[in-house]
C-alpha cells in the first residue's frame, strides 16, 4: 500500500508527509484549503518525512510558506530532504517572476479596433497588389505565349477538371430534376405543361449551372490551391522557388488560373447538358412532355443568348475562384493552423464573389434587356 | 501500480533482440540494449543507421518487426492502448523540431501534458508551467508567445519544458543540439545535465553531436549494419577496433571533439 500524501497542523508545527508529486497534488491542495493555520507568530514546516517531491509539490509548499508569510508570520523549514531542497530553492528564487510573467495585459476596445482596421485595409493593399501582378504576369504571358507551362496547365485541366466530371454531372443532372419537380407541381395546375422547357431551360443554362459548376469548383480545387500553395510556404519550398529565379506567379498561379479559365465554360457546357436533361426525364415521366416536344419546345423557346450568357460568367468565375485560392495560399504565413484558416477563408471568399459577381451580371443584363 | 522499490535495479528500457523491416529494407537485423536508471544513454551512428527508428519503437510510436522493447517493465506494444496510459506519465518527449502545437502559445504547449494527465487546479498548472520554462532558461515574457515567433534553440528549449512538465523519470531526445550553434548547444547540454541531476531523469538521446557525447554521455551504443556494433563509455568506445566506430570517433571531428573535452575535463579540474 502506497503511502499517502498529507498536510497537517500541531501545535505551531505543520507537517508534510508522503509522496508530494503530481498524482497527489490536487488532494494536498483540497487538504490544504481546509486546513486552519496556526496563529503564532513563527511557524515551523516539518518535511522529514516529505518521501517524494516534484516541481509541482514543490510549488504547493511554497505556495503555503508565501501565504503564511505574506501574514506576517516567520516561517521555517526543517527536515527536507537536500535533494528536495534544491528543487524547493529552484521554485523559491523563480517566485517573484511568476505573478509578473503571467499577468498579459488585455488590449482595450480601441486598441482591437485599431488593429482590425489596420489588418484589413492591410489585407485589402495586399490582395489589389496580388491582383495587380497576377493581371501583370498574364499580360506578360499572353505576349509570350511559349513562357506558360502548358505541362503543369494541362494537367491542372486534368485534375480539376476531367476528374471533376462525375460529380458535377451528378450534382447539376440532381438540381435539373428537382427544378423540374417542383415546376411540374404549379404548371400541371394551369395546364401549362409545356413550359416546363423554359422553366428547366432558362433557368439552368444561364444561371443555375454555372453557379453549381463555381461553387463546387471552389470547394473542390480552390481550397487545394490555398493549401497546396501554402504548404509549400510553409515548407520553404516557396523560398526555394524563388531563389531558383522562378516566378511563384509564373510556376504556380498562371497555370492554375488559366487551367481553369479553360476548364470552368467546359465543365459548364457538360453541366447545362446533363441538367437539362434531368429535367427532361421529369418531364417526360410527370408531365407527358415527350422527349420529341420536350426538345422541339427548347428550339423555339430558349434562345441561345441564356446559353451563353451562362457560358460567359463562367470564365470569371474560374478567375475569381483560382486568384482567391492562390491569394490565400500566398498570404499563409506561421504554421500548420494558418493552412487552415486560409484554406477555409479561401472557400468562403471565393463563393462570396462569384454570387456577388453573378448579381451583379444578373442585373446589369436586366438593364440592358438580353 | 509503481513497481517496488526492489526492483529499481531493473533496467528501465529493455531492447532484446528487434528488428525491423520496411517492406525489402532492413533497418535492424538484431538490436539489444538495455537502459539503466539514471544514465544518460546516447545512441549514435551514421546517417540512416536506424537511431531514429529505434528511438521511435522504443517509445512506442512504431512497432518492430520482430523482438520486444520493455519500457518500465511493460512491452512497448501495449502502450497505444489504455492501460499504457500511467506509462505515457513517467517519460517525455522532446522532438528533432520541437513538434510544438503552432495553434498555442508557450505557455499553453507545456501546459498540455497538465490538463490531460493531472488533476491539478488552473493556478498549479500556470505556477508548474512558469517553472518549467524557467529551468529550460526561456525569459517569462516568451511565455505568450506562438512557436512562430521563438528561434530555433527557443522552440528546442520549450519543447524541452513540454517534455518534463509532468516530472517525468525518463527523458527522449532526438537529436537535441542538431542545428544549434556551438554556443547554444553547448548551453543546452549543461541544461539536460542539470535537470537530470535535478529531476533525477534517466535521458536517452540520439545524437550526432560528438561533443555532447563527449560531456554528457554516461554511456554510448554504436548502431550500424543494422546491429549493436559497440556499447560503453565514449573512452571504451574510442579504443574500439570496429572500423565503423573507428571511423565515427577517430575521424577529423571525433579527435577533435575528445581533446576539447580532455581539456574540458583539466580546466575543471585544476
Amino acid at each position: 500500500m502506497e503511502q499517502q500524501a498529507t498536510i497537517s497542523v500541531s501545535n505551531n508545527v505543520i507537517h508534510c508527509r508522503g509522496p508530494w508529486t503530481l498524482p497527489n497534488v490536487a488532494e494536498l491542495e483540497r487538504r490544504g484549503v481546509m486546513l486552519r493555520w496556526p496563529d503564532a507568530p513563527s511557524v515551523i514546516y516539518d518535511a522529514g518525512e516529505v518521501t517524494a517531491m516534484d516541481t509541482s509539490g514543490a510549488l504547493l509548499l511554497q505556495q503555503s510558506i508565501n501565504g503564511l508569510r505574506h501574514t506576517g508570520r516567520k516561517t521555517s523549514l526543517r527536515g527536507l530532504k537536500p535533494e528536495f531542497a534544491q528543487l524547493l530553492q529552484i521554485v523559491e528564487t523563480q517566485w517573484p517572476h511568476l505573478d509578473n510573467g503571467a499577468a498579459v495585459r488585455r488590449a482595450g476596445w480601441a486598441e482591437r479596433l485599431t488593429r482590425v482596421a489596420e489588418h484589413r485595409s492591410e489585407s485589402a493593399v495586399h490582395a489589389l497588389a496580388f491582383l495587380g501582378e497576377s493581371s501583370v504576369a498574364f499580360c506578360r504571358s499572353l505576349m509570350r505565349p511559349h513562357s506558360i507551362r502548358w505541362r503543369a496547365l494541362l494537367r491542372i485541366v486534368e485534375l480539376d477538371g476531367v476528374r471533376a466530371l462525375p460529380i458535377t454531372g451528378l450534382l447539376t443532372f440532381l438540381v435539373g430534376v428537382v427544378i423540374a419537380y417542383q415546376g411540374a407541381e404549379q404548371l400541371r395546375k394551369f395546364g401549362t405543361n409545356i413550359f416546363i422547357v423554359d422553366l428547366v431551360g432558362i433557368s439552368l443554362l444561364r444561371e443555375i449551372a454555372p453557379l453549381i459548376v463555381a461553387i463546387l469548383i471552389a470547394g473542390r480545387s480552390g481550397s487545394a490551391y490555398a493549401a497546396e500553395i501554402g504548404t509549400m510556404k510553409v515548407t520553404e519550398e516557396l523560398d526555394a522557388v524563388r531563389t531558383l529565379g522562378i516566378s511563384p506567379m509564373s510556376l504556380l498561379v498562371l497555370p492554375r488560373s488559366l487551367a481553369l479559365v479553360i476548364a470552368l465554360p467546359l465543365l459548364t457546357v457538360y453541366a447545362d447538358i446533363l441538367g437539362v436533361f434531368g429535367g427532361m426525364l421529369i418531364a417526360s415521366s410527370q408531365l407527358n412532355v415527350s422527349f420529341a416536344e420536350f426538345v422541339a419546345r427548347f428550339e423555339e423557346a430558349v434562345s441561345v443568348r441564356h446559353f451563353l450568357i451562362g457560358l460567359g460568367k463562367a470564365p470569371f468565375f474560374a478567375a475569381i475562384i483560382a486568384l482567391v485560392g492562390c491569394y490565400q495560399g500566398l498570404r499563409i504565413r506561421g504554421g500548420v493552423d494558418d493552412v487552415g484558416r486560409h484554406t477555409t477563408i479561401s472557400v468562403v471568399q471565393s463563393i462570396f464573389l462569384v454570387i456577388v459577381f453573378d448579381a451583379i451580371c444578373s442585373i446589369l443584363t436586366n438593364w440592358w434587356d438580353l | 501500480m509503481m513497481p517496488p522499490l526492489a526492483q529499481t535495479e531493473m533496467p528501465v528500457i529493455e531492447v532484446s533482440h528487434v528488428a525491423t523491416r520496411f517492406g525489402q529494407a532492413v533497418v535492424h537485423e538484431d538490436v539489444s540494449l538495455s537502459i539503466k536508471q539514471g544514465e544518460v544513454f546516447a545512441i549514435a551512428g551514421g546517417n540512416g543507421c536506424g537511431k531514429s527508428t529505434l528511438l521511435r519503437e522504443i517509445i512506442g510510436l512504431l512497432t518492430p518487426s520482430a523482438g520486444t522493447i520493455r519500457l518500465f517493465g511493460v512491452d512497448s506494444r501495449q502502450l497505444e492502448e489504455s492501460d499504457g496510459r500511467p506509462i505515457h506519465r513517467r517519460f517525455g518527449v522532446m522532438f528533432q523540431h520541437g513538434a510544438l502545437f503552432s495553434s498555442l502559445t508557450l505557455a499553453e504547449n507545456v501546459a498540455v501534458p497538465l490538463r490531460e494527465h493531472a488533476d491539478v487546479s488552473p493556478r498549479l498548472i500556470r505556477d508548474i508551467v512558469a517553472v518549467k520554462i524557467a529551468m529550460v532558461g526561456l525569459p517569462p515574457d516568451s511565455a505568450a508567445k506562438f512557436p512562430s515567433e521563438l528561434s530555433g534553440g527557443m522552440r528546442r528549449r520549450a519543447a524541452l519544458a513540454r517534455a518534463i512538465v509532468m516530472d517525468p523519470e525518463l527523458l527522449f531526445l532526438d537529436e537535441p543540439t542538431a542545428g544549434l550553434d556551438p554556443m547554444i548547444a553547448a548551453g543546452f547540454d549543461d541544461l539536460v545535465l542539470s535537470l537530470k541531476r535535478l529531476l533525477g531523469l534517466t535521458v536517452v538521446m540520439v545524437t550526432h553531436d560528438l561533443d555532447s557525447l563527449w560531456r554528457i554521455a554516461s554511456r554510448v551504443a554504436v548502431l550500424g549494419h543494422g546491429k549493436v556494433l559497440g556499447v560503453g563509455t565514449m573512452q571504451e568506445l574510442s579504443q574500439s577496433d570496429d572500423p565503423v566506430i573507428h571511423a565515427y570517433f577517430r575521424g577529423p571531428r571525433g579527435r577533435a571533439a575528445k581533446e576539447q573535452a580532455a581539456w574540458n575535463i583539466e580546466r575543471h579540474e585544476a
